[in-house]
């Protein structure tokens, strides 16, 4: 009896950042209920405090890798750097989201508490040994996020975009599941680690096991949103309030990236010969329908939405090579790709104001007049994000061709950089609208000073980790040994 | 391996089949003579009144969901209870800790009114 106990309490010591977070998130939701509306700070006080306690919690969990409760936990230095990454991430949404709930009515404490439960759902699946936990984790992510974008109850828009994620998330709920249930079958387990030991070169082979890798690629491409499973992302992103958008764009990206890899690299790394073939159809689609269709945008939000197809063309790209580098690629490339979509989002939310979402292309119109600063900072997050030197997105996505090239997918890389070019296109003509047009408002920027400081930090961030790349390289590096 | 699935396939094959040979079977000998009365829906003797497919209101579906939650509850409270003693001091904490975050849950929907009709 002592032995389970003592085990008990070793398990809980090393899920103690999500044993915090949910305690935590369950005082938020408890205290929110018994302020009135003008205290509503302290509700958005107590979830940022969260998540600082989350991430000091997170830095003293003992380095190396971990296994508890029976397998189904594990941490190491990817899951604490996913982690990390995701706190600081949503924590930034938080700071970015405020002034925009205020001026709209919107500043309720179910945005926070729900935001939270979605971190958890990261950290469950970012810390996920087993299909089970791995399942649960998306769960979590998935209903917070359906409810996040329905947020606004009086927009329709935002109604029908959260009705249409919720239908199709659900099935790829189910074929994700329908697919692990097949690998159940054939192999017995649902232990990552313990499939990874039963798979062999003979596992190419086996119908059963093809089968269910397929259905479980169909749920991770949906999630991840790439082609031909896309569909819900220009709608989602643009029908939801902007604040939830830049939630949405940002922090699950990572936990994505922690479900291919623990699913796939880790539990299915036998059959990388299967599942490569699969990654290339739909890396290079998302890549070629991303980039092509962003270019007949004039909303800004549908633009991102179909920039982000065409990113996440990218990580595949990096995953597929299937080397440690390659990963490592994948991993910097996610990473690089949050902190600018983080900071294009927040953008719209700066130039926005009540009764005007400013996520119209037409809208940048001129902002080098109104505020060379910001116009800058945008100029850096849009030609980031389409891979200009000297800034992190050129980096990111050279190590991503680097590994592709190395492997002797020579074409692939050629197809990667001739779409990228085309993706050049529909940056540049947001920076053209900012600097060589007249605006066509003159409207003051508004924006509290903490929210600049912040976009600020997040555009020089994007530049400096361009030029001196070498800690975030060495960082992801040291995750993924 | 996928040998062993070979009857459940068959299992399914001589549902399916013999579900569809009944019907087929009843659709060709059985006797038919429709007349309006027949063919009209039946509502406790009246004509029937409007069409069954109506609007009806959201507070029903709220009150489905709580029930499907507490309902689960117990579900999951049976077996629990029963493995008690295999389980030891864990599986109290667990179940303690399960029904804490579901007490949360409970006074929030409280608090916001959602157990009230009107």
């Amino acid at each position: 009896m002592t032995a389970v106990s003592t085990s008990y309490l070793h398990d809980l010591t090393l899920s103690l950042p999500e044993v915090f977070l949910l305690g935590a998130t369950l005082v938020v939701l408890f205290v929110d209920l018994f302020i009135s509306q003008a205290h509503r700070q302290l509700t958005y006080l107590l979830s940022l405090l969260t998540l600082v306690g989350t991430v000091v919690l997170l830095v003293a969990v003992p380095e190396g890798r971990h296994v508890g409760f029976a397998g189904m936990y594990v941490t190491d230095g990817f899951a604490r750097l996913i982690k990390l990454m995701t706190a600081g991430t949503v924590a930034a949404a938080f700071l970015y989201s405020r002034d925009y709930l205020i001026k709209r009515g919107l500043f309720k404490g179910e945005y926070f508490v729900l935001a939270l439960f979605a971190t958890l759902g990261i950290f469950v699946m970012a810390s996920a040994g087993n299909l089970l936990t791995m399942y649960l984790g998306i769960e979590l992510l998935a209903l917070s996020q359906y409810a996040l974008v329905a947020f606004d109850r009086d927009s329709p828009i935002a109604a029908e975009s959260a009705m249409k994620y919720f239908v199709l998330g659900a099935i790829a709920s189910g074929v994700l599941l329908y697919g692990i249930s097949i690998i159940y079958g054939v192999t017995g387990t649902f232990d990552l680690s313990m499939l990874a030991q039963r798979l062999d070169a003979h596992a190419l082979t086996q119908v059963g096991l093809l089968f269910g890798l397929a259905f479980v690629m169909a749920g991770v491409a949906f999630k991840f949103g790439a082609v031909p499973f896309h569909m819900w992302i220009p709608d989602v992103y643009h029908g939801a309030p902007t604040p939830v958008t830049l939630f949405l764009g940002a922090a699950p990206k990572l936990a994505y990236f922690a479900l291919s890899f623990r699913v796939l690299a880790e539990g299915l790394g036998s059959m990388a010969g299967a599942w490569q073939g699969m990654l290339m159809v739909l890396a290079v689609l998302s890549i070629a329908v991303g980039n092509v269709v962003a270019v007949s945008q004039t909303n800004l939000k549908r633009m991102l939405a179909y920039s982000t197809i065409s990113n996440v063309g990218f990580i595949l790209l990096g995953f597929l090579t299937a080397t440690p580098f390659g990963y490592r690629a994948a991993l910097l490339y996610t990473i690089t790709y949050v902190l600018m979509a983080l900071g294009s989002f927040a953008m719209i939310i700066l130039l926005s104001r009540k009764g005007f979402e400013a996520d119209r292309i037409d809208d940048f119109k001129g902002l080098a007049q109104r505020s060379p600063w910001f116009a800058w900072m945008m100029l850096f997050f849009m030609v980031g994000t389409a891979g200009v030197p000297p800034f992190a997105g050129f980096f990111a996505k050279l190590y991503v061709i680097q590994a592709l090239v190395e492997v002797g997918f020579t074409w692939l890389a050629v197809v990667a950089v001739l779409f990228s070019v085309v993706g050049a296109f529909y940056y540049l003509r947001v920076v053209k609208a900012m600097f060589f047009d007249a605006p066509a408002d003159d409207a003051p920027i508004g924006g509290a000073f903490s929210f600049k400081v912040l976009l600020s930090l997040n555009g020089l961030a994007v530049l400096a980790l361009g030029l001196f790349n070498t800690p975030l390289v060495e960082l992801v590096a040291k995750a993924l040994r | 391996m996928l040998a062993n699935y070979l009857p459940v396939l068959i299992f399914l094959l001589v549902a399916g089949g013999f579900g569809g040979l009944l019907i087929v079977l009843g659709f060709v000998l059985g006797p038919r003579k429709p007349d309006s009365e027949k063919l009209s829906p039946y509502e406790c003797g009246f004509e029937a009144f409007e069409d069954s497919r109506i609007k009806f209101d959201v507070r029903y579906y709220l009150v489905a969901i709580l029930f499907i939650l507490f309902d689960l509850e117990i579900a999951f409270l049976f077996p629990w209870a029963v493995s008690l003693h295999a389980i030891g001091r864990p599986g109290i904490l667990s179940m303690v800790v399960f029904l804490t975050i579901l007490l949360v849950g409970f006074i929030y929907e409280w608090k916001k009114g959602a157990l009230e009709w009107d």
